[in-house]
């Protein structure tokens, strides 16, 4: 275990930590969201995204680079057809199954283990998107 | 609007803020979690989609991101949950078809609810935005429906 994959274990354990705090992790809590019976949800996109939009915008100003090395570059990606395509599946598979990937992940931390099927389904959905790249 | 109240949604979002910040300031890696399946896959395919170098970069970190989230999770059940560990009632159909257009989708779109919901939006960028409008709108409409049509759990 190097240095670098120590501090994602331990970050990824507030990041779990976190989603099953808020109830990402419960499919049923995620649904109800969806079915605006309770918008709560809407403040665990938006309290980790401002959380995050200042280690992104602000901490490299006052740091040059990464404290372990590397470099700091802001999540960006080029906007196609495949991008909007592909949200339109997500989010039908989202709101049929109230599973997002990383919630799906954590919520095996809270012994749900129903959603070892969603998982595995991900990665099947995964190994199809391989399989349609023509690259 | 709020039946829980809004404490544990925003705590629970700061304190998943603060471990992708947390990665990003030590190590500058964004904590996405949607690619994790297909650079996972790149241990046991050779087709060149998975065999991507960035993909085998990632892979290993990937992994112990994954682990993370486990173990976070499992530390809350034990600690301040007031539940305990839980099972979900959802159907088992559901779970299977809805994972198989999340696993599909999110890699279609390069994003997920923490890539272009986390860490997108973080970034101010524009492409995120426009995935985060779209597939919260979609999943509020099939949510919506398939409560009408009488689907529960």
């Amino acid at each position: 275990m190097n240095k670098q994959n120590i501090t994602v274990l331990v970050g990824g354990i507030f990041f779990g930590f976190g989603l099953a705090y808020s109830g990402m992790t419960k499919q049923e809590i995620v649904l109800s969201f969806l079915q605006l019976k309770d918008l709560g949800l809407i403040f665990v996109m938006g309290g980790a995204a401002l959380v995050t939009f200042f280690a992104v915008n602000v901490v490299p100003r006052y740091l040059k680079t990464p404290l372990l090395g590397g470099k700091f570059k802001p999540r960006r990606a080029l906007l196609s057809r495949n991008v909007i395509i592909g949200a339109i599946i997500f989010g039908v598979g989202w709101g049929l199954s109230g599973q997002c990937p990383g919630s799906a992940v954590a919520s095996l931390g809270t012994g749900n283990i129903a959603v070892l099927v969603g998982l595995g389904a991900m990665f099947v959905g995964a190994y199809l998107r391989g399989l349609l790249d023509k690259q | 609007m709020f039946p829980l109240g809004i404490e544990p949604y925003l705590v629970g979002g700061i304190l998943a803020g603060i471990g992708v910040s947390l990665i990003y300031i030590a190590t500058g890696l964004h904590a996405t979690q949607s690619s994790f399946f297909t650079t996972t896959l790149s241990w046991f395919l050779k087709r060149k989609h998975f065999q991507k170098e960035s993909n085998i970069e990632e892979r290993t970190w990937r992994l112990f991101l994954a682990t993370g989230l486990v173990i976070g999770a499992l530390l809350y059940t034990l600690t301040l949950s007031p539940t305990g560990f839980w099972n979900t009632s959802v159907q088992i159909w559901r779970l299977a078809l809805g994972g198989l257009l999340v696993g599909f989708g999110t890699r279609l779109s390069q994003g997920c609810t923490s890539g272009h919901g986390i860490s997108g939006l973080a970034s101010l960028s524009t492409t995120s935005l426009y995935a985060v409008i779209v597939f919260m709108g979609v999943a509020i409409a099939t949510a919506n429906i398939i409560q009408l049509i009488g689907v529960s759990p």
